[in-house]
């Protein structure tokens, strides 16, 4: 090969790599920095490898990090149940109303995210008829409420990433070959157990893939906390939103969020050493 | 008896579908809300829950009459438009080179690309903030447009990838064999192949753009995009044109995947008109 042909690789690369290195590598080193400053709003903030900023972060608001943890792994977890019957019932038993399903999965997307919460929000109003239905079926107590709690904030959360456990989880099922279930049924497993040792181990792939696609952009989110929960319900994005945005406490929050970086990088290493980085391109890794 | 037994029988069988309906109706939901609160009639043209004064086609017939919304709607479009075009650009051209080349560094490069799709956007947009803080760049346009080309380029390249992986590079062989020269070849064998890729790179990218609140919300400025300037009126009501304008949105966006699929379809047929294989017995 001729060094003008080695290099063509780098030319078709080069404007995007510089472009993610440009704006998404390198502010992350500005936030580290940032992050190691300290001094006021007033004052300004100045560079004094203020190491002690990280642990502070953490201790200043385990209330809303411990939130961030459980409203996006119920969330996760809720999705998981939601999802994986209807992947299954997409993938063998939709028929000829398979892309049908498919595009509805989807099209929650064509509409703005900010706007689907919005109306989450009208629909669970305290005038909402949903509201008084649940009150009558004693779900929520006479007078209660259903906006700004828990329960609201996981229920949008669950609502907003479903798409991102099912479209992972139908790519398996949809490749899964149904003659090793058949196989297991003419050796006399039941249902069950077909489905137990056969069909759950096989799909495992995208149970974990649909897990990461999900509880990551949950446990970072702030819009559902935001317009569904009230003040008792402010996860670590609504914390590192407000500290930047409103609070101007640049150190501070550039720490909290660092740290955030640090933890879901150390996630998804782990992962793609399991994986590879195929498994997030949705094929095999391949070599031309 | 038997009729119930048979009926109790019967939601067994289905109880699958009738579940994957239910699930997608519940999927279905908000979008339903959207449209149809667009048509409610309210007494001070605040969104409300119901339709209490009546049906009225006013809120679709005045969308375009709010100044603020327009602005913001032309600035989000114009947004979307340039940041689709960059990196649908940048993107297949690297999708090209992940999928046609050997070269050193490809873990490295799979990982740059990989990695931004798995980060939360909230620390996407305080990284760059901080950034741009550090260099005391004055937020806008230009900050808003940078961010959205980032966070589009690796969703471009998964997309185009995944089009050149079932590419059958048989017909380019073809085309050489015919003394085609590589820029003609791709020009009239490779683009037209891959371009139901690009045209749903180019969407995907378009949408997200239009979609994108939380990374704009760190590194707008002054500039106020169509979620922006939802944001800012929820907290004092939301005008009910942004929900007939929302619908407006969600039928174009639905048409555009629609057309992109039916294309896909076409192009795959296209690829499969070709002579049988010779097969020896």
């Amino acid at each position: 090969m001729s060094l003008r042909q080695r290099l063509v690789p780098y030319g078709l690369l080069g404007p995007g790599l510089l472009w993610l290195v440009l704006f998404f590598v390198v502010p992350m080193y500005f936030m580290g920095e940032l992050a190691l400053r300290s001094g006021t709003l007033t004052t300004g903030y100045s560079f004094d490898w203020a190491w002690s900023n990280f642990p502070d972060s953490l201790s200043g608001h385990t209330e809303q990090i411990g939130r961030s943890f459980f409203y996006a792994g119920t969330a996760t977890v809720l999705c998981l149940l939601i999802s994986y019957p209807l992947a299954y019932a997409i993938a063998f038993r939709a028929g000829r109303y398979r892309t049908l399903l498919l595009f509805a999965v989807i099209a929650p997307f064509f509409t703005t995210y900010l706007i689907r919460t919005i109306a989450w929000k009208t629909i669970l109003s305290d005038s909402s008829p949903v509201v008084s239905v649940l009150q009558t079926l004693s779900l929520v107590p006479p007078g209660g409420r259903v906006l700004a709690t828990s329960g609201a904030v996981i229920a949008g959360l669950t609502y907003n990433f479903l798409p991102f456990m099912i479209l992972p989880l139908y790519a398996n099922l949809e490749r899964l070959d149904l003659r090793l279930i058949e196989a297991a049924k003419d050796l006399y497993s039941s249902s069950r157990q077909a489905f137990l040792r056969v069909t759950l181990p096989l799909t495992m792939p995208g149970i974990v893939a649909g897990i990461l696609l999900t509880f990551i952009p949950a446990f970072g989110d702030y819009i559902n906390a935001q317009l569904l929960g009230g003040t008792q319900q402010a996860m670590v994005g609504n914390v590192i939103q407000s500290l930047y945005l409103n609070q101007r406490d640049y150190p501070e929050a550039a720490a909290l969020s660092f740290l955030m970086m640090a933890l879901i990088l150390v996630i998804v290493l782990a992962y793609i050493r399991v994986a590879g980085t195929g498994a997030f391109m949705e094929s095999e890794e391949e070599t031309s | 008896m038997a009729v119930a037994g048979r009926a109790w029988g019967w939601l067994r069988r289905n109880a699958l579908p009738i579940y994957a309906v239910l699930a997608v109706a519940y999927m279905l939901i908000p979008i339903v809300i959207i449209a149809v609160f667009s048509l409610g009639a309210t007494p001070k043209g605040k969104l409300t829950f119901g339709l209490n004064g009546g049906f009225t086609t006013e809120y679709w017939t005045s969308a375009f009459s709010l100044p603020e919304l327009n602005d913001a709607l032309f600035t989000s479009l114009r947004l979307a438009a340039f940041s689709t075009l960059i990196s649908t650009a940048i993107g297949t051209a690297m999708a090209i080179a992940l999928v046609r080349h050997s070269f050193h560094g490809r873990r490295l490069a799979n990982l740059l690309i990989v990695i931004p799709m798995a980060t939360p956007e909230v620390v996407i947009g305080a990284s760059l903030l901080s950034m741009f803080i550090y260099y005391s760049f004055a937020l806008g346009f230009s900050t808003l447009l940078i961010a959205h080309v980032m966070f589009s380029i690796s969703f471009v390249v998964i997309v185009v990838r995944s089009r050149l992986i079932g590419f059958d590079r048989n017909l380019e062989e073809a085309a050489a064999d015919l003394g085609a020269t590589p820029v003609t070849t791709f020009r009239t064998v490779t683009l037209p192949l891959l371009t139901p890729g690009i045209v749903a790179a180019a969407l995907l990218a378009f949408a997200l753009s239009i979609d994108d609140f939380v990374i704009s919300n760190f590194n707008s400025g002054t500039t106020v995009t169509f979620p922006l300037y939802v944001y800012g009126v929820s907290l004092r009501g939301i005008p009910v044109q942004v929900n007939a304008l929302a619908t407006m949105l969600f039928i174009v966006a639905a048409l555009a995947a629609a057309l992109v699929l039916w294309q896909q379809r076409r192009a795959e047929r296209m690829t499969a008109v070709r002579p049988e294989p010779v097969t020896t017995t």
